[in-house]
């Protein structure tokens, strides 16, 4: 779990990066080009959730908030203080960085349910912050007319320029995050994770190792955030709600949160499911995501990034 | 005569507020009952008051059958409920770590709100009061019926569950699975239909939340997860586990909501509950009546 080899990150580079062209090729596959903007964008959440949960064993219910808290400082900052959209994106960064450490010192403390808790209810707090500052963020109705990104004068104005311009942030985001995985850092996490106590008693010092972890996932999931609200030019507070945590934790779960390839699986799997498979079961949606997540936790743990290995044991046996 | 104006208005949200605390105290119940016995947090208690609320509707309003029948027929089928939760969501999870448990009743919790809105759509739905809407006024403070029917509900499962733990054998056997399992499998308890209980009795008590609140406050397929995380912010402010402990944090839950939708901003009433929620768990996390050596030894 903790080698990242290198042969199957150039092989997902290289698909990545030939995908736009592929589905320009195929008609009937046209409109998934900016569905995989999308998976690009919880790919960012979910490397970072994948890290706190699966590497560090520590549970957020309420990610979705930093998310919003990107998607915000972005939205806000441009429309009403007209600032560049990349000043915006760091601004939200920023934040949601001093937010994490100021509710994570504190709540890292706790452990399972409590924690649980204790970001389930963070999470529902900002999101009745979006909705009732109404003079900054619009309110229910959300913003509008949120400028678009542009770098040197080279507008991301197109979905395949937007779709490089996501899948390469993605791409340094999980360089980043293997080799931070593969360090002491990362077998530091793994053993926070195994054992509390004995990771405290080998002199790892626990509390900030969390909280540094619960800082750099909140950061990831504000720049999906920004990104997000300069694609969509348009945000409100229904896509940053606890059913949108929830839908991460899905994420990170189908996938397997116990691997980075698990969560970028996940998220590209939900994503493809809620803009595009789920039309289809229509009212079912919920009872659907529900199931996904029970039959998952109850029968493959590992989720799909185990499920390889979970065949050759039982092929062995 | 500005003054009794507002002694009044502060009567009349102490009374909403007792109220909706004596619901948040009978989900912390639910709570504890589940949380004792198998140190589960079952995230799903408030699909029960979801379910009791459209299930009492359904049976009463639409079927037309009597108050007393239908109440006793929705309580059955959430208990119903309560008990396939936990066969079905809990039991099977195979490597029941905390992660993987709070993740099975969230799942649980998304099947049930789905099956709901599947049956009943998502238009909130309205029950008659149990003795009529006609306001009781009491010395100028005007009170709905239905807010006595939810405090006395609150009281008499608050004396049938001191009954039940102290003075039955089930009741006893039940204690001992909570102070600690493989001692009471080794007297020959099985807790497994313990544990079947604790989900079947807090189903129970959920339900009885939710048929008594929605004449209130009417109910819809989408109020349960609010409704448990209050709960359970009632349980932890009382100490987590505490019998007296989920009355006692219900209550104060309730009249902070309540004097802070009133008096301050009401847009951020469900705010309130949920920031008391983190200043106990930042500050003090074993409650108000919990005890923190107790706390330790279990797995939170």
């Amino acid at each position: 779990m903790l080698r990242i080899h290198k042969g199957p990150i150039i092989v997902g580079a290289i698909f990545i990066a030939l995908l736009p062209w592929l589905f320009g090729r195929m008609p009937a596959l046209e409109h998934y080009t900016p569905l995989m903007v999308f998976a690009g964008i919880y790919c960012l959440l979910t490397i970072g959730l994948s890290l706190l949960m699966g590497y560090a064993g520590q549970i957020s219910l309420g990610h979705a908030a930093f998310y919003g808290i990107g998607a915000y400082a972005s939205g806000v900052l441009t429309i009403h203080f007209g600032l560049n959209p990349w000043l915006c994106m760091l601004a939200g960064a920023l934040a949601a960085a001093l937010v994490a450490l100021a509710i994570g010192t504190p709540a890292l403390k706790l452990k399972g349910h409590y924690l649980a808790m204790a970001t389930l209810a963070f999470g529902i707090i900002v999101n009745i912050v979006f909705r009732e500052e109404v003079r900054w963020t619009g309110g229910p109705d959300g913003l509008v007319g949120i400028p678009g990104l542009s770098l040197f004068g080279f507008a991301f104005d197109a979905i395949v320029k937007y779709y490089y311009l996501v899948w390469t942030v993605v791409a340094v985001a999980f360089l980043f995050t293997a080799n931070l995985i593969q360090s002491p850092v990362g077998r530091a996490l793994r053993a926070i994770h195994t054992s509390e106590a004995a990771a405290g008693a080998m002199g790892i010092p626990i509390a900030r190792y969390k909280v540094v972890v619960f800082v750099f996932a909140a950061v990831l999931a504000a720049l999906a955030g920004s990104l997000y609200a300069h694609f969509m030019n348009f945000i409100n507070p229904g896509t940053f709600d606890l059913f949108f945590s929830i839908q991460l934790i899905i994420m990170i779960t189908l996938g397997g949160m116990h691997s980075l390839w698990g969560a970028m699986i996940g998220a590209i799997l939900i994503a493809l499911l809620s803009f595009e498979w789920l039309h289809h079961f229509g009212e079912w949606e919920i009872v659907v995501y529900g199931l996904v997540l029970l039959i998952v936790t109850i029968f493959f743990p590992q989720g799909l990034a185990g499920l390889p290995k979970m065949v050759m044991e039982r092929i062995r046996r | 005569m500005e003054s009794f104006a507002f002694s009044h208005q502060l009567l009349q949200f102490m009374v909403t507020g007792l109220t909706v605390g004596a619901i948040y105290a009978m989900v912390a119940i639910g709570f504890n009952i589940i949380y004792n016995v198998t140190e589960v947090l079952n995230l799903a208690q408030g699909e029960f008051v979801m379910l009791g609320g459209l299930v009492m509707v359904f049976i009463h309003v639409s079927l037309g059958l009597p108050l007393v029948i239908a109440f006793a027929a929705t309580v059955l089928v959430v208990t119903v409920v309560g008990v396939l939760l936990d066969r079905l969501a809990i039991r099977p999870v195979r490597q029941p770590t905390v992660m993987a448990l709070i993740i099975a009743t969230v799942a649980a919790s998304m099947i049930i709100k789905g099956g709901a809105m599947l049956i009943w759509g998502k238009n909130p739905y309205d029950l008659p009061a149990f003795s009529g809407r006609e306001p009781i006024v009491v010395g100028g403070l005007v009170l709905q019926s239905q807010y006595l029917w939810v405090i006395g509900f609150l009281v008499i499962i608050a004396i049938a569950l001191a009954l039940f733990f102290n003075r039955t054998i089930l009741g006893k056997a039940m204690r001992a699975c909570a102070d600690n399992g493989d001692a009471a499998r080794l007297v020959g308890i099985n807790v497994r239909q313990m544990v079947l209980l604790a989900f079947g009795v807090s189903a129970a008590i959920g339900a009885v939340a939710g048929i008594t609140l929605t004449p209130i406050a009417l109910m819809d397929y989408d109020r349960g997860a609010m409704l448990a995380i209050k709960g359970f912010a009632a349980a932890i402010l009382g100490g987590l586990g505490s019998f007296p402990g989920a009355i006692l944090g219900g209550v104060i839950l309730g009249l902070i909501e309540s004097f802070g939708a009133g008096f301050l901003m009401s847009g951020y009433k469900d705010a309130y509950a949920l920031i008391v929620l983190l200043l106990v768990l930042f500050v003090r996390p074993s409650g108000i009546l919990g005890s923190m050596a107790v706390a330790r030894f279990k797995r939170f």
